[in-house]
């Protein structure tokens, strides 16, 4: 009895763990065709620039209140975390070089990315999968509009461009918060953090750190598109539309940060 | 006015078959209304007929033209002479009322400004709600949102229009209004229309051919009269409770 249940179980878990295992694949190889789709529709005429600009405001707006606060507190913690440690270790003037190349390199981008991908791949994941439930997507195709490229291609194309310039705008503010910190502590002027900090940061911190974030806005963008875009089941599926377009663009966004910092210490390693 | 032909048409999900070998021809300005049990691929049907859904196996014919053997350019230059109305409306959400209309009209055609906001104007009026033009679709009402559907369909002035249950969750004042209105609009603009519907008073309205679909085949296709009046027991059952709810509220 005990071995016919233990059976059973573990014929559930294997059954459960191999539609898992289906999902997922089906889901990278729609995630493949769907960015294939998309590089078929973008270089192609009509170029629906007011769509895009319009997106890159709205996203850019949205997101601005957030990563202002995120990027001040990263600054600052940073800071305050980092200087008993770099004062014991004899090294307390490099601290602004340090908290400035963290910022620039990895802290900035990534932290940046994580947010945008909360607050904007869930957003345009419920949103374009309540137009699927709601028969908005149909209306439009039948009208003989292209909905793929009326809604998915404008919202990647805005995804892909406004993360960096929000990423710029994060690093500037995090440095700020770090200079708050060191400031309140050590008293340094502001023309002695700027010093450090611009000796610290060279070119090639800063164009792998900003480059790898208009593939973090493309990843952003696509995968909620993808998610919303294919949406079923109703307002269930527009709720797990949302939630997974954050989880995966999340993941995404750490392991092509993995991937992107090898490739870049490879190129700059000399 | 188009002319519609459906042969042998068929498609299932998984394994269930909704449409099963369908044939169908609709002439020019012909009102036909699709009846049949919920499930029985009413809907699928009209989107097969614009490619919003491919079919497994068959081919429709609208004007002559094989639309599944179609390009995308060419099956859109085709859906352009088609109006769609459907069953939640599907307004644009992020576009007021004036927009929704004016959509179809900015992406398709190269009408100015002025003429666009005409016709804008024009499409309201016929549905009596001109006054909503600045309005979003959620400030509206189950009803005014049809009637915006449908403004939104008509204004490209379509030959084709296919309804998907055009008076689905209205109240029966509002469900002759709607209908009436579907009537006035074919007059007018001389289209060719199928409509979904299981609502009976909505058919007496509007029907000029029959067509009920029964496990994915065609059941009957007639005049509305024959159909009214049939021995079937199937039809019978199917039409009693409308049938009753129609005569009452005529002896009413």
């Amino acid at each position: 009895m005990g071995s016919a249940k233990t059976n059973t179980g573990t014929t559930q878990n294997l059954s459960v763990s191999g539609k898992r295992l289906t999902e997922f694949f089906q889901t990278v190889s729609g995630l493949f065709l769907f960015t294939i789709e998309f590089f078929k529709k973008v270089f192609i005429p009509p170029y629906e620039f007011a769509e895009i600009k319009k997106h890159m405001d709205e996203l850019g707006v949205k997101t601005l209140p957030i990563v202002s606060v995120t990027g001040f507190i990263i600054g600052l913690v940073l800071a305050m975390q980092s200087q008993p440690v770099m004062i014991r270790f004899g090294a307390g003037s490099f601290l602004p070089g340090m908290v400035a190349l963290s910022v620039v390199r990895e802290l900035g981008p990534v932290i940046t990315a994580l947010i945008f991908a909360g607050r904007v791949s869930s957003g345009i994941g419920a949103e374009l999968g309540s137009m699927r439930v709601t028969e908005q997507i149909d209306a439009m195709e039948v009208s003989a509009i292209n909905p793929f490229r009326f809604l998915v291609v404008t919202r990647v194309v805005a995804c892909t461009f406004i993360l960096p310039m929000l990423t710029i705008y994060v690093i500037f503010i995090a440095l700020f918060g770090s200079f708050l910190a060191i400031f309140l502590s050590q008293g340094i002027s502001f023309q002695l953090y700027l010093n450090a900090v611009v000796h610290s940061v060279e070119f090639s911190d800063i164009i792998p750190g900003i480059a790898k974030t208009f593939f973090f806005g493309f990843i952003v963008g696509i995968v909620g598109a993808y998610k919303g875009y294919n949406t079923e089941n109703g307002t269930e599926g527009v709720g797990k539309a949302s939630t997974s377009s954050v989880v995966i663009s999340s993941l995404l966004i750490l392991l092509i940060d993995m991937v992107l910092v090898k490739v870049t210490l490879m190129i700059w390693s000399n | 006015m188009a002319e519609v032909e459906v042969k042998n048409l068929s498609k299932a999900f998984g394994d269930s078959v909704v449409l099963d070998n369908i044939s169908l021809k609709i002439k020019e300005g012909e009102n036909v209304v699709v009846f049949g049990r919920s499930g029985t691929g009413k809907s699928v049907l009209i989107k097969c007929i614009v490619r919003l859904l491919e079919p497994d196996s068959g081919e429709v014919f609208i004007e002559g033209e094989n639309i599944l053997a179609l390009s995308e350019n060419k099956l859109n230059e085709v859906r352009k002479q088609i109006g769609f109305l459907f069953q939640g409306s599907a307004l644009y959400d992020s576009m007021s009322v004036r927009e929704n209309l004016a959509f179809p009209l900015i992406r398709n055609f190269n009408f100015t400004t002025k003429e666009v906001e005409a016709k804008v104007k024009s499409s309201l009026e016929k549905v009596s709600l001109e006054d909503s033009i600045d309005k979003m679709p959620a400030e509206l009402s189950g009803g005014m949102k049809k009637r915006i559907g449908l403004a939104r369909t008509i204004i490209t002035e379509p030959k084709l229009i296919l309804y998907d249950e055009p008076t689905t969750g209205l109240d029966p004042i509002t469900t002759k209004e709607i209908s009436q209105l579907i009537v006035e609009l074919q007059k007018d603009l001389k289209t060719t229309s199928i409509v979904v519907t299981h609502d009976l008073i909505c058919a007496k309205i509007i029907a000029s051919h029959a067509v009920v679909l029964k496990d994915g085949k065609i059941k009957y296709e007639g005049n509305l009269e024959n159909l009214v009046s049939t021995s079937d027991p199937f039809l019978r059952d199917f039409f009693t409770s409308d049938i009753l709810e129609v005569k009452n509220g005529s002896n009413k």
